[in-house]
């Protein structure tokens, strides 16, 4: 029974990692309709970004994470205002294609810089340290840490939507951008400072991933996956929804892990296939946020 | 002629392909005085082309870092030409990427035998390259010499019958009975409670060591050793809490299995923080780079690996006169990185195709090449390659130890730790059960 309790528990922080994978894409699917394939890799960058400031800098962790994510807040708007603004408005087939190469180009050009060497960022105690729960369960402290950011980030991301004006001027131009753009609104800046924000969010999931395990640079579109099923069973646009998509995520993979270790993987993109079927809008579809 | 020998898929090989010919031709009109004899000129412009195919991107790229200072070493030994037969034949290396994808490194394959017409084809890094690879020469009757893919996968694999063997392919490497004989006698160097837990992805690798019969588990039995295995994972896993509930359960002291390295991070940080404390921890793959050790950190120390090559290996190159030592420290120097066993396999791929070449009758002539490789007998920088010695005809076995990664300094090192079954090669340390100190 301590077993499968623990399963399920160690499932549901496992969630928390999704849901930071998939925030970000979230987001920039939620306000420009953009499926961003290069998301997993952007992960990736961000975890390399993160190994830099480290490794290179000797920042400590915590002020690496502030570098990252300033960094990627940054490079998320050049690459809207460079590169995907093209893409708005032509279909939903340009976005894709241009993230796609975008993803393509990312992977090699992190192959070439950091070689193909798995890697990892070393947060020393923190890695192995734990909570006990009395019983047989311990949880590690990251993982806690991991879910604790997870829903601090939707939460945050929840107040601006609805809170701010920026939150607004993302909601408007997400509803209508046309009728956005009449009311004065620079769709093209909002635009860009929602894939900035996506970016900052990527920045966290990247850190994580660095400090979780070791990474290489080809292990982009393994999250990418991951990150885009929590994004489908929460429903498109809740912010909420995500979060509960990538707790679905986690556990469905814990208890198909525990019946079979070869059902892991597969158990989670099954009980994705479900909630396809069940909802094909994902279960909160654009809920509270628009 | 048997049925595997098919000329219809490349031009028959004569002493003068289009290319040289073409050379020829070009050359004698620049030098503008036509000559009765223009023979000898012809043999001088003949180029003895190798096809090398490496997964130079994709996951596997790790094992193909070395190539680009191995090809740059082949190409110094023979700026001046090989001596054959009297005669100085230019080597020229073709590289192409297998992407490490199987079907890609077919296609480089036929693409080295068609169009660049190589005489001799070098492969290696796991069943997904040289499998395909081998096959293709095979099937088209070129020459191919293929190393660090276990034997059995790369044999039984692709159908080989041990009573007939391959016409055109050879492969020299350890085999699965290597890695069990060596991990259970490194095991056997400490008091344990004879507990193992296995990590074997579903993936050819988890599949042949965790295979009832020929992997792991018979001779487990066989050794007293008690086995928790819950059956193959799907890789890459993201959680690994069901297996460390199980190990924790049975009191699992030794871990074994052969994980990518991220799975491994993934698995080893949490059974940190879940409270799993094995005394071995063997598991191949995930901890044969140095990279991939210095991405884990502190808690890589202690851990142990399969040595298919090291700097105390007492073995030296043919083709520079390096010894271990001398190559892994060139390496170094040449490129900043730390040693990794690859580098010594593909240096060794070079050293066993030219050591055929200087038998053979040069470039064109592929059947007198193909007796050359059979008949190798050859100290290369892995040791003695000798594809008529092997458990199989076509396959030659290179030694296998077992070491450990324990600290020096500020890094941790590896150092050899058993030598079970090669005895030749010198033990540096003990086995140090994980989180003693040594």
């Amino acid at each position: 029974m301590t077993d499968w309790l623990n399963t399920l528990l160690q499932g549901v922080l496992l969630g928390g990692l999704y849901t930071l994978f998939a925030t970000g894409l979230s987001l920039a699917f939620g306000v420009m309709r953009l499926v961003n394939i290069a998301h997993g890799d952007l992960i990736v960058l961000a975890a390399y970004v993160a190994l830099v400031a480290v490794e290179t800098l000797h920042l400590p962790v915590l002020a690496a994470a502030a570098v990252v994510i300033l960094v990627m807040a940054a490079g998320g708007y050049v690459l809207q205002r460079g590169l995907l603004t093209h893409t708005v408005g032509r279909g939903i087939l340009s976005p894709l294609l241009v993230t796609f190469g975008l993803s393509i180009i990312l992977q090699n050009l992190m192959l070439e810089i950091f070689s193909a060497d798995s890697r990892g960022l070393q947060a020393g105690a923190l890695e192995t340290a734990s909570v006990s729960l009395g019983g047989d369960i311990t949880v590690g402290a990251l993982p806690l840490m991991i879910m604790g950011t997870a829903i601090a980030v939707i939460v945050l991301l929840q107040l601006l939507f609805t809170r701010t004006t920026l939150g607004r001027a993302f909601r408007a131009t997400s509803d209508d951008g046309e009728t956005a753009q009449l009311m004065g609104i620079d769709t093209k800046q909002v635009y860009a400072l929602a894939m900035a924000l996506a970016m900052a969010v990527v920045a966290v999931a990247g850190v994580y991933t660095a400090i979780r395990t070791s990474f290489d640079p080809l292990g982009g579109p393994n999250r990418l996956l991951f990150a885009f099923e929590a994004v489908i069973i929460g429903g498109l646009g809740s912010l909420w929804g995500t979060l509960a998509g990538g707790i679905i995520l986690g556990v469905s993979q814990a208890i198909g892990f525990r019946l079979d270790p070869g059902w892991g993987t597969l158990s989670s993109h099954l009980a994705f296939l479900a909630v396809l079927v069940v909802r094909p809008n994902g279960l909160f579809p654009r809920t509270r946020d628009r | 002629m048997t049925i595997n020998d098919k000329p219809i898929a490349r031009p028959a090989r004569s002493g003068l392909s289009r290319r040289t010919l073409f050379k020829a031709g070009a050359g004698l009109a620049v030098a503008g005085a036509a000559s009765a004899f223009p023979a000898p000129f012809v043999r001088a412009a003949q180029t003895f082309k190798i096809g090398f195919v490496s997964p130079r991107t994709g996951p596997l790229a790790v094992f193909a870092e070395s190539d680009d200072f191995t090809m740059a070493q082949v190409r110094k030994a023979t700026a001046g030409g090989v001596q054959v037969g009297g005669r100085r034949v230019a080597v020229e290396i073709i590289y192409k990427d297998s992407q490490s994808n199987s079907n890609r490194a077919a296609e480089a394959a036929s693409e080295l035998i068609l169009d660049d017409e190589v005489d001799l084809i070098v492969a290696a890094s796991t069943p997904s390259t040289t499998n395909p690879v081998a096959d293709q020469c095979e099937i088209n009757g070129v020459p191919c010499i293929t190393n660090d893919t276990p034997w059995q996968p790369h044999f039984f694999g692709r159908g080989g019958d041990p009573k007939v063997g391959f016409e055109w392919t050879y492969h020299f490497f350890w085999g699965l009975e290597d890695i069990i004989g060596s991990f259970t006698s490194l095991w056997s160097q400490i008091e344990t409670n004879k507990t193992v837990g296995a990590l074997w992805p579903n993936d050819s690798d988890g599949n042949a060591w965790g295979d009832p019969k020929r992997g792991f588990p018979a001779v487990l039995a066989e050794k007293g050793y008690g086995l928790v295995d819950l059956g193959r994972f799907q890789s890459p896993a993201d959680d690994f809490t069901s297996f460390l509930i199980d190990f924790k359960a049975k009191d699992v002291e030794i871990v074994t299995g052969v994980v990518p390295p991220p799975d491994f991070a993934n698995f080893w940080s949490q059974a940190g923080q879940q409270g799993l404390k094995p005394k071995i921890v063997t598991v191949a793959k995930a901890s044969e780079f140095p990279a991939a050790i210095e991405a884990i950190g502190d808690r890589a120390e202690g851990l142990s690996v399969e040595v298919w090559w090291s700097p105390v290996h007492p073995f030296s190159s043919g083709m520079t006169g390096q010894s271990s030592a001398e190559l892994a420290a060139a390496y170094t120097a040449a490129t900043g990185r730390r040693w990794a066993m690859p580098l010594a396999f593909k240096h060794s791929l070079f050293e066993v195709a030219l050591d055929a070449l200087k038998r053979s009758e040069g470039p064109g002539n592929p059947d007198a090449l193909r007796e050359a490789i059979k008949t190798t007998n050859y100290a290369s920088i892995v040791g003695p390659v000798n594809f008529q010695t092997g458990p199989v005809p076509n396959v030659s076995k290179t030694p296998l130890v077992t070491g450990q990664w324990q600290r020096e300094g500020k890094s941790l090192e590896l150092r050899i730790v058993d030598n079970a079954l090669a005895s030749n090669i010198p033990v540096q340390s003990t086995l140090v059960p994980i989180g003693a100190k040594g």
